[in-house]
């Protein structure tokens, strides 16, 4: 591992450790508004200022960050083994079912990435509980993330379709069933594994694209999103650099997983 | 084998639309209010005519029947009317078509132009810190949310066509940057480099040829990046364009007009694909 990459990690661990102390870092919850102090500049009371109806912002970013990186990964994971199911099976079935899985998938990956984010969730109701609003739109970004990882999946378990060890397993009579779980499976782990971390960032980048369009997480609940939406207030980018925070933590996240990411690469190559 | 592969495009371009078709049709059918007619509620209307008008509207209620008077008004030019602009689609699409023609064609020339340019002089001098300052530089960007390029923009006063570039340049310029990379350390071009010939014929005779094929391919994708970027820069930059239209749809629910413009959407990336598809081919055919 190098230096760059066990900065990320240690980067990451940080901000994962002090998202997960929120409760015990943050001076108040999230949703809290100080109506004596709205859109107060940073102070020792408030770190990083409140924003225009007096809530707490390093609550918020605590909170909203919580929110961010423990549901991208779950999306992730989702949608990995989406694509493992989708792709790895039809890569291994190979034939018209591959052809088939392939066409629908080209099909999604012809669509622009946010196009079918933002008809998808305009498919929802907009005027939910803010609970629901977080579960909708990372469960959006699992379900639809998918298409990427699936077309890579099928590649590589058709590949190993025709591998001299499944010949072998097939010819000895081992079971179509236990062959896809047990000996071809195992073997598109190292893929799987490159899938998952890629889709993180993107989920993460995908989640604040959608927070600043207002399809994203509802309020009161904070996400790096809902937090970004303030950059639209600003009438000039020297006044208030601390808006600029949630920003800066994005990016340091998303790179981070970057350096993360050509690593991984590596392994698996 | 062109021809089969012009087919195979046009098979699966149909296929989209058909498929777009029912699924707009269904959505514009579960849509709330779809039995409702407002001219129902008209005061001035007799008991017949309210009637008339519930019997016209009974014979939606047939799926098959609703499909195909859909289609074929869809065949026609006739996409609907949007629930909340209270517009025919179609209008509504044309007036602003131009505008995000306009900025996704700006954009995407700005783009290339920076990345190729980028890619080709750090592949040419070779020096690792100009190579790391420009990776670095489009992989901050990358980290980037297209909104909130958007955003800045605004702040900044830069122009929309600009964002959509910035948003697409590192894409681009990652993916030639990595082509030209193992192209250079391919053995014919260590083995030309060994016999002396110059670095510029080297670039242009024997590597950019190469990776031509892989780079129309990606220019079909960075159509589809491009259109997709264009919603977050004409929503949050004020633009009236397609993509604001398609936020708008989103924002009010209004599924009739937001699936006929993903439709189109889907098409014209489709159609940036294919063209980018049988261009390469044609470009491999010309070299073997």
């Amino acid at each position: 591992m190098n230096l760059w990459r066990k900065l990320a990690c240690a980067l990451l661990a940080a901000i994962l450790c002090a998202s997960a102390a929120a409760n015990w870092l943050a001076p108040a919850g999230y949703a809290k508004q100080y109506r004596e102090a709205t859109d107060a500049p940073p102070s020792r009371t408030h770190w990083l200022g409140t924003d225009e109806i007096g809530r707490d912002r390093f609550a918020r970013v605590l909170y909203g960050t919580r929110i961010s990186l423990l549901l991208a990964p779950a999306a992730a994971l989702l949608s990995t083994l989406m694509a493992a199911l989708i792709g790895g099976l039809a890569g291994y079935l190979g034939g018209i079912w591959a052809r088939v899985a392939m066409a629908v998938t080209d099909l999604f990956l012809s669509l622009p990435w946010l196009f079918l984010l933002i008809t998808a969730r305009a498919l929802m109701p907009l005027n939910v509980s803010p609970l629901f609003s977080v579960t909708v739109t990372f469960l959006l970004l699992g379900l639809l993330g998918w298409t990427t990882a699936a077309r890579v999946l099928c590649a590589t378990a058709g590949s190993l379709r025709s591998a001299d060890f499944v010949r072998q397993a097939r010819a000895a009579g081992v079971s179509g069933q236990r062959l896809f779980w047990i000996h071809v499976m195992p073997n598109l782990k190292p893929v799987l594994y490159a899938q998952f971390w890629i889709s993180i960032p993107v989920f993460i980048l995908s989640e604040a694209n959608l927070g600043i369009l207002g399809l994203g997480v509802a309020e009161p609940l904070p996400s790096w999103g809902s937090l970004l939406k303030e950059l639209e207030g600003l009438v000039s980018g020297g006044d208030e650099p601390w808006k600029f925070v949630p920003l800066i933590l994005l990016v340091l996240v998303v790179m981070s997983f970057q350096f993360l990411l050509s690593g991984q690469e590596q392994v698996t190559a | 084998m062109l021809r089969s592969k012009i087919a195979g495009h046009a098979l699966a371009l149909v296929a989209t639309i058909v498929l777009g078709g029912l699924l707009s049709a269904t959505l514009v059918r579960l849509a709330p209010g779809f039995d409702a007619d407002e001219r129902q509620l008209d005061p001035h209307l007799n008991a017949e005519s309210v009637q008339a008008f519930r019997a016209a509207r009974q014979q939606d209620h047939n799926i098959w029947r609703f499909y195909f008077h859909y289609m074929n008004r869809a065949a026609h030019g006739d996409l609907g009317t949007s629930l909340a602009l209270g517009q025919p689609v179609r209008t509504l699409l044309r007036d602003r078509a131009t505008l995000t023609l306009r900025l996704l064609t700006v954009g995407l020339a700005l783009a290339w132009v920076a990345a190729l340019s980028l890619a080709l002089t750090a592949a040419w001098l070779r020096i690792s810190t100009y190579d790391a300052l420009t990776t670095m530089v489009s992989g901050t960007f990358l980290c980037v949310p297209a909104a909130v390029l958007a955003l800045l923009s605004v702040l900044w006063n830069v122009p929309g066509s600009l964002v959509i570039a910035l948003i697409v340049f590192p894409h681009i310029y990652r993916y030639t940057r990595n082509l030209l990379a193992k192209s250079y350390s391919q053995p014919h071009i260590i083995t030309a480099r060994a016999k002396g010939l110059g670095e510029a014929r080297i670039l242009f005779w024997h590597v950019v040829p190469g990776v031509a094929p892989q780079l129309l391919a990606v220019a079909g994708v960075s159509v589809s990046m491009a259109v997709g970027a264009a919603i977050p820069v004409e929503a949050l930059c004020g633009l009236a364009g397609v993509g604001q239209l398609a936020w708008q749809a989103a924002l009010a629910r209004d599924l009739p007009l937001l699936v006929n413009i993903t439709i189109l959407v889907t098409v014209v990336t489709l159609l940036a694909n294919c063209g980018a598809d049988v261009i390469g081919h044609m470009v491999r055919g010309q070299e073997s």
